[in-house]
């Protein structure tokens, strides 16, 4: 595994309050994880298809125009997702810790 | 010509209908073959100069009209008399009324000349209007006609012969001559005459038969070429069929799993160079975003925070804790005290109070013949009546300690100064406790029917309840018992003392603890097998007879009368010494008394649900081991609080030895701390490892798993303290209370050297602590004292309400001090180690002082040296600045 690679991927996972790291590649299927199988998958397949979705709106409403970050805050955490053509990275984080 | 006429005739036949034709069927037909009034004109060229109508000039085709004036058709007549063209119209032309006369030019000589006169007004208008648009016109014209038509409701009309009847009249059938008719008649007495018959060869004679041969006929070999026949015209029939198949809905499942990649596929994706830029793209972005986090909660509620650090507009003038109510009664209460205060759990309002003699042992020995006479009680106060007690418990002996069982309210379990374990049930009264709070002091409410108006007098004496059971004197206790507490519904303890589930989901086990060096669990259901024949019997007893109930006891807990014997007893053994620790108070970790701060609605549904099918505690047997199954997070170490002062912590699971037989476990770890007896082992509710001691003059905070010694030990006071209990709404409250009747509210977060606040509230030793929480704005405590009086008192708003992340903060506090002493602990060895060093130094120092006489006078050489040394160094400097006087200078002076 490629070292750069995987430090960074801890730094962001030492980061205060951060719950789990994902790397999904672009059909929704999870690379590497830090979380349990199947809360990967799940986050995994839907956060993909939200994606999708949120990137096809920006896309629909001035197509010169691209989805670069999407942030979910719930009550109790916020879901990061950083969305690319081959990959995207989710972090979950609970700031109030 | 004549042919033209016969169209225009036959024409104007056929349309005869239409009377707005053409001008020639105004007219009738006239003998010449022209309308009356038109008159062919045959007119030379010359006339026609004379008058303007050449043609093919003048007048052509499409023009054929011309107007002309009467008066030079007048004039022409006279200028050539007989010669002029107009000389056979001119009596007409003389009869016209108007001025001006049409001529019209014929050129197809319809009218047999080249041009006519139009003789009549009507003719020339007739002419001359149709000019305008006559095929439209006349189209225009008929329409409307067949419209106005076709809108008239049709009138009946005679019926014209159109030739139909005729074919009719050939179908039909009638008579072509009249019919014929035919008499035949004969002599009567021919009639009725007998007959001979006799046999006769026809071929004998000639003419014997008529012989009829058949012959052809051509008649019927007649092939009929015409024929009437109907017809009927209807659409094409067709039967076919079709098979449809039958959908039906059908019950189906998929199952399915997520893609997921190998190792081997992943650790590709991993290598892969573009996964790389990616990373460093997205990563900085994320960080940006993860630091926003971090730097600025995004979930506080700033809104809600702000409001509570007003603290209400009564501020710290209102910290005090006011007097609600006090209950003493006159009867009951005098030359007794209070050893124990408990709140009903689900019945708001209601407390009970043990009442046991104010003597010491000494007085007590000799003044038991008049005790026996006064039986002991446990009071219920109800807070509408604050002169009577609503309900009187009674009891074998002085009761040290008593608690509501927390699934079933109705029993109440509470020990003894003998020893013995008492069971009360109040089922028949509770209703009575119920009315009372709600109706507000009269009782109105419960007697609603006018004739137990009556008996209200006996109503208003307070009932007294005996107890229903008591445990065996030879196997329970040998000393008072001094705490009682129930296990919590969650979990039951087996013979073994392992912790197993409970499937009946209500309390039935005790641990009850006494100076006589042992804690004892008890069971209130039967116990099982050896004695269920006999159990079984009784039962039947009892079912046959429900009227052996002496004194109104209920049948409860009839199977333990007198017999109960605890399920094991746990001993606790000196750890380095023989002897046993003699316990007062204990503390489980999980256990109901501390757990619940005040009334929890949970447990108050439970007990709703439960209540409305009582149980039968008879009916109830102990299970063996094996049906259930032990539970493993059910932590069976313990605190108890001994007569020495010390805090000792160990496990009631018993084991066993080599010859099998069950015993008890050393404690893990006793610390000594308090002066005197402890009198207070609680739990904090909010913390299940807190727990507080109070004993002698001190009292001191310890958290479960550190073992190196209390996380907080207060300074003695000047006064011993007698009872301390934790606040059930703040995490860092807690009441102590004192011998001279003070009670001190100890608040962690603002002094921890000091309590925050004191307060009197009576001249006698405080002898109990019990707060409760009635509803979310009224937060009671309920303090008793030596004197036995109850004194219930208000918390005030500073009190009760938690400041914000006050557990936080006070979690926060117990780490704090938990590190102290860990570090502490450290420093403490690190010193003892520098010590040994150091005292091994000096050993070490004494046990050489020869060999410091022989370097004395090295010393004293070396010194000498570093000083010479010194000296020409400081020539040697002088003499660089300059400052050094010459010698040869001075000898100059």
């Amino acid at each position: 595994m490629c070292a750069e690679v995987e430090e960074t991927l801890k730094r962001i996972q030492t980061h205060k309050g951060v719950i789990g790291t994902i790397v999904v590649n672009a059909e929704g299927i999870p690379i590497r994880t830090t979380l349990d199988n199947s809360t990967t998958v799940q986050y995994a397949g839907l956060l993909h298809q939200l994606t999708m979705k949120a990137r096809s709106t920006v896309r629909d409403i001035d197509p010169q125009n691209d989805l670069t970050f999407l942030r979910i805050r719930s009550k109790k955490h916020e879901i990061m997702v950083a969305p690319d053509k081959e990959y995207m990275l989710i972090v979950i984080q609970n700031p109030s810790e | 010509m004549s042919t033209k006429r016969a169209k225009t005739t036959a024409s104007v036949g056929s349309k005869g209908k239409d009377p707005k034709e053409s001008e020639s069927s105004a007219g009738s037909v006239a003998v010449h073959g022209h309308p009356d009034d038109i008159c062919p004109l045959t007119l030379t060229s010359a006339t026609q100069e004379l008058f303007g109508c050449r043609y093919d000039g003048d007048v052509t085709r499409d023009n054929p009209y011309k107007i002309l004036r009467k008066e030079d058709i007048l004039q022409d007549l006279r200028n050539r008399a007989a010669v002029s063209d107009f000389s056979p119209v001119k009596q007409l032309v003389l009869a016209y009324p108007e001025d001006e006369l049409l001529l019209v030019y014929d050129r197809d000589f319809i009218y047999g000349s080249s041009f006519y006169l139009v003789l009549t007004v009507e003719g020339k208008d007739r002419h001359l209007m149709p000019i305008v648009a006559e095929v439209g016109e006349e189209a225009l014209e008929r329409e409307p006609s067949d419209v106005f038509a076709a809108q008239k409701t049709p009138e009946p009309r005679p019926w014209i012969s159109l030739g139909s009847e005729q074919e009719i009249e050939e179908e039909s059938v009638t008579d072509s001559r009249p019919r014929l008719k035919c008499r035949i008649s004969r002599v009567r007495r021919a009639f009725g005459a007998p007959v001979f018959f006799s046999d006769r060869n026809a071929a004998e004679t000639k003419d014997g038969f008529i012989e009829c041969t058949p012959y052809q006929d051509k008649i019927f070999s007649l092939k009929q070429m015409e024929r009437h026949c109907g017809v009927q015209a209807i659409p094409n029939c067709n039967s076919s069929s079709t098979q449809t198949p039958w959908t039906y809905p059908k019950n189906m499942c998929t199952q399915y799993e997520p893609r997921e990649f190998s190792k081997e596929e992943k650790e590709n994706c991993l290598q892969s160079e573009e996964l790389k830029h990616f990373i460093s793209l997205a990563v900085s972005r994320l960080e940006v975003a993860i630091q926003q986090n971090e730097i600025a909660d995004v979930f506080f509620d700033d809104w809600k925070a702000l409001s509570e650090d007003d603290g209400g507009y009564a501020g710290k003038a209102d910290s005090h804790l006011k007097e609600y109510q006090s209950f003493t009664d006159l009867h009951f209460s005098q030359e007794k005290t209070i050893s124990n205060i408990s709140w009903h759990p689900t019945i708001s309002g209601v407390i009970a109070v043990a009442m046991t003699e104010r003597l010491s042992f000494e007085d007590r020995i000799n003044a038991s013949t008049k005790l026996l006479l006064n039986p002991s009680l446990i009071l219920f106060w109800s807070f509408s009546d604050p002169i009577n007690p609503q309900l009187l418990l009674e009891c074998p002996d002085d009761v040290f300690s008593f608690e509501f069982c927390p699934s079933d309210p109705n029993i109440i379990v509470g020990s003894c100064m003998n020893g013995q374990v008492v069971l009360w049930d109040i089922s028949a009264h509770v209703e009575r406790l119920q009315g009372t709070r709600s109706s507000g002091g009269k009782n109105i409410a419960i007697n609603t029917n006018p004739l137990q108006v009556f008996e209200d007098t006996r109503d208003n004496e307070t009932s007294v309840v005996r107890y229903c059971a008591v445990s065996s004197i030879e196997h329970g206790h040998k000393a008072p018992v001094t705490d009682i507490q129930w296990l919590p519904e969650t979990f039951e303890v087996s013979r073994m003392g392992v912790p197993m589930e409970n499937k009946s989901g209500m309390c039935v086990q005790i641990v009850t603890c006494a100076p006589d060096c042992c804690l004892m669990f008890w069971d209130i259901r039967a116990p099982r097998v050896a004695f269920q024949n006999m159990a079984d019997q009784r039962k039947q007893k009892v079912e046959e007879k429900p009227l052996e109930n002496p004194d109104g006891v209920p049948n409860t807990f009839k199977h333990l009368n007198l017999t109960w014997k605890p399920l094991f007893r746990v001993s606790l053994p000196k750890i380095d010494t023989s002897g046993e620790y003699s316990p007062l108070k204990f503390s489980l970790r999980d256990n109901t008394c501390d757990n619940h701060p005040g009334c929890s609605a949970e447990r108050a549904h439970l007990n709703a649900e439960l209540s409305e099918v009582a149980p039968e505690y008879s009916q109830l047997r102990v299970p063996s081991a094996k049906q259930h199954k032990p539970l493993k997070g059910i932590s069976t170490k313990f605190y108890a609080g001994t007569e020495d002062g010390e805090l000792v912590y160990t496990d009631w699971k018993l084991e066993k030895d080599d010859s099998g037989r069950l015993f008890s476990v050393k404690p893990s770890h006793r610390f000594t701390i308090h002066d005197g007896l402890v009198n207070t082992v609680r739990r904090s509710p909010f913390f299940k490892d807190i727990v507080l001691t109070v004993g002698g003059w001190t009292f001191a905070i310890w958290k479960e798993g550190v073992m190196n010694g209390p996380i907080i030990h207060s300074s003695c006071s000047q006064r011993k303290c007698t009872v301390g209990y934790w606040s059930q709404s703040r995490p860092a409250v807690f009441y102590i209370g004192k011998e001279d009747g003070n009670l001190e509210v100890w608040d962690l977060l603002e002094k921890t050297h000091e309590p925050s606040q004191t307060q009197n509230i009576t001249t006698a030793p405080i002898t109990c602590i019990k707060p409760w929480i009635i509803s979310s704005k009224q937060h009671l405590l309920a303090v008793s004292d030596h004197l036995g009086t109850l004194h219930i008192l208000e918390i005030p708003w500073t009190l009760r309400s938690p400041c914000s992340n006050e557990k936080l903060s006070v979690n926060k506090y117990f780490e704090k001090e938990v590190d102290r002493l860990v570090y502490f602990d450290k420093r403490r060895e690190m010193r003892t180690k520098e010590k040994k060093n150091m005292d091994a130094e000096e050993l070490r120092k004494k046990m050489e002082p020869n060999l410091q006489e022989k370097e004395e006078k090295q010393i004293l050489e070396e010194a000498k040296k570093e000083y010479e040394d010194y000296l020409s160094l400081e020539k040697v400097i002088l003499k660089d600045m300059g400052l050094l006087p010459d010698p040869d200078e001075t000898a100059e002076i």
